[in-house]
């Protein structure tokens, strides 16, 4: 909704609004706000909600086929922390006036996005070691910006997310690397997952700013605080090193050490392929919307059961037992 | 058994949301830790349990009605909250009691 | 036989089982906030197991660890009742069973923590906690089903039909357990009443009606089980048992 001049009142509050971001406050659900800022923050905040819960079906898919006790409730543990996460962010995007409903209702029929990299298939228990330590390293690299993010709800549930995020990585990198130091037929199931998982991971950061439509409210609003490039180039620099330390090998020719700027230098996305992902033409995006859609339609009798039950209850004058 | 994927879910209003605030340890106070979904109290405090407080380190959970909550609003910040130093009988200090008496 | 060694396979293979099972639902549960708590449950089952079967192994005394027993046994080596392998089926039957599963447990860990046996007590003590949590949930939720809808209902109750014949296996004490009865704690062996309580009282809360007793199904505590085990327990080892001796 763009208004080419606001009305006296709204633009006196636009400006306000301005200001309390540049001194860094934080805004809260009540709070005046651009409709323009709200809209972006659902789109932004229900996104990463969509992907938390996605995110889970590619790690539950090596559920029941963990090597170990440990692993198999290591990694359970995991995909329940995703599900809580999301659920944290829908929590707080539900203070912006969307109901849970609506917002999975959007993933469900194909309308909004939710993160490329779950489209892609787990083929290996090695791909496991690789989400953890590419994937939400990745994640961790977003999301400790976004912990200082203006929008209090969002900022809240981020710090939530980083304290349990880190735990994860570590995971993850832990799998990576008892299975590089292993068998040979370990170390090529995890090499293997490397060149699998590595430059869809670079594509999570989304396109260069420049094609990114969105970029500039975001970082205007302080819910962004880096760039896409600036967040992508800072997980390459950390991570060239944690794959070094493995003697894994990143499938990336051109990638080398730039001593002027002090940062990895490397090869060129596919954003041809990203294009392909993010529009429905993953590996993986029906599985993933119809395994979520399978859930959402075949539980619908039991959430019913509850509501029904509830109602009964209160009716009789009788609050089911605490 | 798929129920059919055209009808209207009700679970928004079956489904209320809850606030939930937890107590970190024994005497500290109770503070807001999120929302979660429930159809009644008894799943609103067993959901709270399982998101906000499965690993440990809360004593104490409270579950309420989204709805319930009433809330000052932004606009109103500066006299609702200004602690008013030129009246100092709302602090408890002002207030003289015999000794060895309790006060609550 | 080693009485307590047996009697420790039993207790971890019915969790493992139980929590693999129900951790077949994560990412598919009919609500997130269901998601995370019937995970939560999968987990602390799966915990109890790990404990369970590595005690198991330091009481064999043959060097095999929660892992080698998990992952390197077969069907007809296994010691959990036909119950908890069952496929879960929809929420209703994953519910009814393992409300059924609860309340027994939490009967049969308070008697274990007196176990003489003092870190089976100790496993037991813990794991007590934990399935007097899994019961209040699973309960709550028989509840909601039996008397909630007229769809849950019928489910709940189709449910409590069909997995009835297999609750006599958990209540049925055999010559382990009258031995583990004398040896380990006390009352392990004597719970049906008590279980059949607690059950009739839920069930009749739920408006469900509760199904005659009829034949029951037994032999999974002496490893003949159905033909779901070893599908569950491919899925579940295939990755150790295709690369033995390695470390994860």
């Amino acid at each position: 909704m763009s208004a080419p001049s606001l009305p006296p009142e709204d633009a006196a509050h636009a400006a306000a609004f301005d200001a309390r971001i540049d001194a860094g406050e934080t805004i809260e659900p009540k709070d005046w706000m651009p409709e323009r800022y709200r809209h972006q923050l659902v789109r932004m905040m229900s996104q990463h909600a969509h992907s938390e819960i996605v995110g889970m079906l590619p790690e539950g898919n090596w559920i029941t086929r963990a090597p170990s006790l440990r692993r198999k409730m290591c990694l359970l543990a995991k995909v329940q922390d995703e599900a809580g996460h999301g659920l944290y962010i829908y929590c707080a995007t539900e203070t912006l006036g969307v109901g849970r409903e609506e917002l999975i209702d959007q993933l469900l029929s194909g309308k909004a996005k939710y993160s490329s990299i779950f489209n892609y298939p787990t083929l290996t228990w090695a791909d496991i070691g690789i989400i953890g330590w590419f994937v939400d390293g990745a994640a961790i690299v977003n999301q400790t910006v976004l912990a200082k993010a203006s929008y209090g709800p969002y900022a809240r549930a981020m710090v939530r997310i980083c304290k349990e995020e880190n735990f994860h990585k570590r995971q993850g990198y832990e799998i990576v690397a008892t299975l590089a130091a292993g068998t040979p037929a370990q170390r090529a199931m995890v090499q293997d997952a490397v060149n699998r998982w590595w430059w869809p991971t670079l594509m999570m950061f989304g396109p260069s700013d420049a094609n990114s439509p969105n970029s500039g409210d975001l970082l205007r609003w302080r819910v962004k605080r880096f760039s896409n490039d600036e967040l992508r180039q800072r997980f390459v620099d950390l991570t060239v090193a944690q794959a070094q330390a493995v003697s894994l090998t990143l499938p990336d020719p051109k990638l080398r050490y730039d001593a002027e700027t002090g940062h990895w230098a490397y090869g060129d996305i596919d954003w041809a392929e990203f294009k392909r992902v993010i529009n429905g033409n993953g590996p993986c995006n029906r599985e993933r919307l119809a395994a979520r859609r399978a859930a959402h339609d075949q539980g619908a009798w039991v959430r019913d059961a509850a509501g029904a039950y509830a109602e009964k209850q209160r009716r009789r004058g009788t609050a089911p037992a605490a | 058994m798929a129920a059919a994927a055209n009808e209207p879910d009700h679970a928004s209003d079956q489904w209320p949301l809850w606030e939930v605030f937890t107590q970190a340890k024994d005497g500290a106070p109770h503070e807001h830790a999120g929302s979660v979904h429930a159809p009644d109290p008894e799943l609103a405090l067993q959901n709270a349990r399982d998101v906000y407080a499965r690993r440990g380190q809360v004593v104490s959970l409270w579950v309420v009605p989204s709805s319930a909550i009433i809330a000052s609003s932004p606009g109103e910040q500066g006299p609702f909250f200004d602690p008013a130093d030129d009246k100092p009988y709302r602090h408890p200090q002002f207030y003289r009691t015999p000794r060895g008496v309790r006060v609550y | 036989m080693d009485v307590l060694f047996e009697y420790l396979l039993r207790l971890g293979d019915d969790r493992l089982v139980l929590g693999h099972r129900l951790s077949e639902w994560c990412g598919h549960g009919p609500v997130l906030e269901e998601d995370i708590a019937l995970a939560n449950v999968a987990l602390d089952l799966i915990g109890q197991a790990s404990r369970f079967l590595g005690l198991a192994g330091r009481v064999e005394g043959k060097g095999r660890d929660e892992d080698a027993l998990a992952y390197f046994r077969d069907v007809i080596d296994y010691r959990n009742v036909k119950l908890v392998e069952l496929p879960n089926g929809d929420f209703g039957r994953t519910i009814v069973r393992q409300f059924l599963f609860d309340a027994w447990s939490v009967l049969l860990l308070e008697r274990l923590q007196q176990a003489t046996h003092a870190e089976l007590a100790g496993i037991a003590a813990k794991a007590c906690k934990e399935a007097r949590y899994h019961v209040r949930h699973s309960g709550e939720w028989v509840l909601r089903l039996g008397d909630g809808t007229e769809e849950s209902h019928r489910r709940a109750q189709t449910a409590l039909d069909e997995l009835w014949p297999y609750t006599g296996e958990m209540l049925a004490a055999d010559e382990v357990d009258r031995a583990a009865a004398g040896a380990v704690a006390p009352g392990v062996a004597a719970l049906e009443p008590a279980w059949r309580e607690v059950v009739s009282d839920v069930v009749r809360r739920a408006t469900l009606t509760l199904p005659a007793d009829g034949f029951m199904h037994s032999g999974g505590r002496q490893g003949r089980h159905t033909e779901h085990l070893g599908h569950l327990l491919d899925e579940m080892q295939i990755l150790a048992r295709s690369h033995p001796g390695a470390t994860w």
